[in-house]
């Protein structure tokens, strides 16, 4: 009975941060800022499947899964890299330069520096460095 | 010989465990599979992984994890927050730059994966010569609040675990 509550309690949690981060993607007004509803809102809505299922497997069905945490791990690992992609597609179609701020170092950021100067440079440093 | 064998010992480890998990059934033959599989996978992989780095100290890896966990559930009632009670002329967006006092390719990979997962962030590019990020904020009324927070809760732990 208890268990049927907490695992309820999961779903539900899951249902609703799924939902916020879905209205999230219609709501926000630029591309930017629409790449935060589904990165964010959308790890617990997924999490709290996830712990609904190994609640249920392991109480109700009465074995251990591991799959969950597999799952877990392996959005871990690609939800950045998926979001990172968008932002530079983002920056290369969208944005230039002087709308971001300065660096700070003596290079541009990666995504506008062109393949000619940065071959320059890493030739300059191995010529200088030779080791490295 | 045994470096050569076995050049990364955790991840034929991680390898192992990981498949029993994937199986989700442990019996010998699956082990045995596992085994052969994280012998392998390392030996053809080493040449990508010229100069790895070594992990400090196994408690801080999991103080960061578990930090990052906590921090990822607040993120999610945070951005949910912005999302429904927010007007969208009240929410300011912002652009911000981390210099960054990490060097190793893997721990800066590392901060700007947690930085994605976590309170209404996400790492967009990195200086060409690796050494500040680039990180756009939901709403940052303060965006040097934000560039503390990020510098000292995983900047300075990850420092630590890789440095």
């Amino acid at each position: 009975m208890l268990i049927d509550i907490l695992i309820s309690a999961c779903l539900v949690i899951s249902g609703i941060f799924g939902l916020v981060g879905s209205f999230g993607l219609i709501k926000l007004p630029d591309p930017m800022m629409r790449l935060h509803a589904p990165t964010k809102a959308t790890t617990l809505g997924v999490g709290g499947a996830l712990i609904a299922s190994m609640l249920y497997f392991y109480f109700v069905v009465g074995n251990f899964s591991f799959h969950e945490l597999m799952i877990t791990l392996f959005l871990f690992l690609t939800a950045p890299i998926t979001g990172h992609f968008i932002a530079k597609t983002h920056l290369h179609l969208l944005h230039k330069p002087a709308d971001l701020p300065p660096t700070g170092t003596a290079r541009p950021w990666a995504s506008y520096e062109s393949d000619a100067e940065r071959q320059r440079i890493e030739a300059e440093q191995a010529a200088e460095n030779p080791r490295a | 010989m045994l470096r050569k064998l076995l050049p990364h010992p955790f991840l034929t480890l991680t390898l192992i465990v990981v498949w029993q998990m994937l199986v989700n059934k442990l019996t010998l033959g699956n082990l045995l599979l596992g085994t052969i599989l994280a012998l392998i996978i390392p030996v053809i992989t080493s040449p990508y992984w010229p100069n790895r780095p070594k992990l400090r100290s196994a408690p801080r890896i999991v103080e960061y994890v578990l930090v990052v966990l906590w921090d990822i559930c607040v993120a999610n009632v945070q951005v949910a927050y912005v999302i429904l009670f927010k007007t969208n002329a009240n929410t300011k967006p912002a652009w911000i730059s981390i210099p960054l006092e990490l060097r190793t390719p893997e721990a800066i990979t590392v901060l700007a994966g947690t930085i994605t997962m976590t309170p209404g962030t996400v790492s967009s590019d990195v200086a060409a010569d690796g050494r500040s990020l680039l990180v756009h904020c939901l709403d940052a009324p303060d965006p040097d609040v934000v560039r503390d927070e990020i510098k000292t809760r995983y900047e300075a732990r990850l420092k630590e675990i890789f440095e």
